[in-house]
């Protein structure tokens, strides 16, 4: 895979932007040049410790195409997720910054996808975000003065026409691979995929979906989205849970809207003797099966609270033959400050 | 009102007749009026439209009517007024993440538009409201826009 040293640049200068390329990131071209990718998310800490993002960033060294770090996911305040990625980006890794639409404004938001790509970020997900009423401040004020559809469309005028939505012109375009979510998982089912080819044309080029556990969904999810042509357009990152045990998966279900989660698969993990284990082999299985869904490009992996399982469970599924993502030379690894 | 407003998505396909059978004479009588009367009556108008689509819709005045393209279900009640849903919250259900007794904004406008004639219009892209047409006639706007387009 490219090593920064090969661009001769610090490890996170983005790279040279290749022909049809949209950014000079990693991430894309390892999708453009038709690698089965990886992805992860990263917990923003509650602290404001640069070295703590590290720690928590190297669990994933070698294993991943990219990270994203969470805005506030579940409404819960931690770490912006331009501060992490900016901290990734020292390093050389491939952050994926999310926005949501929930806590800035259409001012706010231009401001900060101008600040991502000048700290060298060169992907961002475009979502909705989760209702302040969830989350630990709940009578914060909820903005959403754009949707995920709108922020995809402002974000591609800021790249593809370098002006402000106000019609201001920019010096120099923030060159981003631009991503949204789709969850093929929740109703209205037959529409979801209009609304992934919604999302398609307002600029998406990656998405990530939402957990599946449910591979005949996904199957038929993606038969329709290769009919509408998308996966030609779009590079698609199906979600894979690790489940740390039965309980775990009925508070998912039960507790975040939008998360389905067959009975089968909760069968299984009570029955298990070990149901960290077997939500480990769940995972794999998954990712191996969604690796031979047509259209389906990588898997984004989230492993809450089971982040240091992420390079064992990529390398027991094998979707990435013999592939060895992209890791830093000389890992920064800043022992735990007790 | 929360049922009447299921009711019209129910009926999107007879509220999209009307709409196109009364839509002329509206923006008529609208252009009519603001040519006579200049900006004198648009506060009673805005109280009119206010009143009628309020009651039928639960219409919360965004300025910027989006009915037609949303299955007559307005997207100003999501309670994140996504204008291009739904999120990903729906539960299984149908109902809203944010609210679990209202039905999804959204699941109800794709379902409406299923049964329009031109419901295909959810499809296309609807950009963010203009947030200083709140509280303002989307009537008025268009009567106005016309006339502008003409003039
Ligand atoms: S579930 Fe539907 S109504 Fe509720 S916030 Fe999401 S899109 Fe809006």
């Amino acid at each position: 895979m490219l090593r920064p040293e090969e661009a001769g640049l610090n490890p996170g200068d983005p790279l040279p932007i290749l022909p049809g390329h949209v950014s000079g990131g990693r991430f894309e071209r390892v999708l453009r040049a038709g690698h089965f990718a990886i992805t992860t998310e990263i917990a923003p800490p509650d602290s404001a410790d640069p070295d703590e993002v590290l720690r928590r960033a190297h669990l994933f060294d070698g294993h991943v195409d990219a990270i994203n770090a969470t805005d506030g996911s579940g409404a819960h305040c931690h770490m912006s997720s331009l501060a992490v990625c900016a901290i990734l980006t020292r390093v050389g890794y491939s952050p994926i910054i999310q926005i949501s639409c929930r806590d800035r404004n259409r001012i706010a938001i231009q401001g900060d996808v101008l600040g991502a790509a000048a700290l060298r970020v060169g992907n961002v997900l475009c979502l909705s975000g989760d209702d302040v009423s969830v989350g630990d401040h709940p009578e914060a004020k909820p903005v959403f003065d754009f949707d995920s559809v709108t922020l995809l469309q402002t974000i591609r005028t800021l790249r593809d026409e370098s002006r402000f939505l106000s019609g201001r012109k920019l010096d120099l375009p923030p060159q981003m691979f631009l991503g949204a979510s789709i969850n093929p998982f929740a109703p209205p089912y037959a529409n979801r995929v209009d609304q992934f080819a919604k999302k398609v044309a307002a600029g998406a080029e990656f998405v990530q979906s939402q957990y599946c556990f449910d591979l005949a969904m996904a199957r038929d999810f993606m038969a329709r989205a290769r009919d509408l042509g998308l996966t030609e357009r779009c590079f698609t990152l199906m979600g894979v849970g690790v489940l740390a045990s039965a309980k775990t998966a009925k508070w998912l279900r039960s507790a975040i809207p939008g998360v389905h989660i067959p009975d089968e698969v909760i069968r299984r993990l009570e029955q298990a003797e070990k149901p960290k284990a077997e939500g480990r082999r769940i995972a794999v299985e998954l990712m191996q099966q969604l690796a031979e869904i047509e259209g389906i490009n990588g898997i984004h992996l989230m492993a809450f609270k089971q982040e240091e399982f992420v390079g064992e469970i990529v390398k027991a599924s094998g979707v990435l033959g013999s592939r060895k993502p992209w890791a830093p030379e000389f890992p920064l690894v800043p022992t735990p400050s007790k | 009102m929360y049922k009447v407003r299921l009711w019209s998505v129910k009926h999107s396909r007879g509220m999209e007749r009307l709409y196109h059978a009364t839509n002329p004479l509206v923006l008529g009588l609208m252009r009519g009026l603001t040519r006579l009367f200049g900006h004198r009556l648009d506060r009673p108008i805005t109280a009119l439209e206010a009143g009628v689509k309020g009651f039928l819709f639960d219409c919360k005045m965004c300025g910027d009517c989006a009915l037609s393209k949303t299955g007559m279900s307005c997207p100003m009640n999501c309670p994140k007024t996504i204008r291009n849903g739904p999120c990903g919250g729906v539960r299984e259900n149908g109902m809203c993440e944010v609210k679990p007794e209202m039905r999804c904004v959204w699941v109800a406008a794709w379902d409406g538009a299923s049964r329009m004639q031109h419901g295909d219009a959810i499809k296309n892209v609807n950009f963010a409201v203009d947030h200083r047409r709140k509280g303002t006639s989307s009537w008025l706007k268009l009567a106005r826009e016309d006339s502008d387009a003409a003039a």
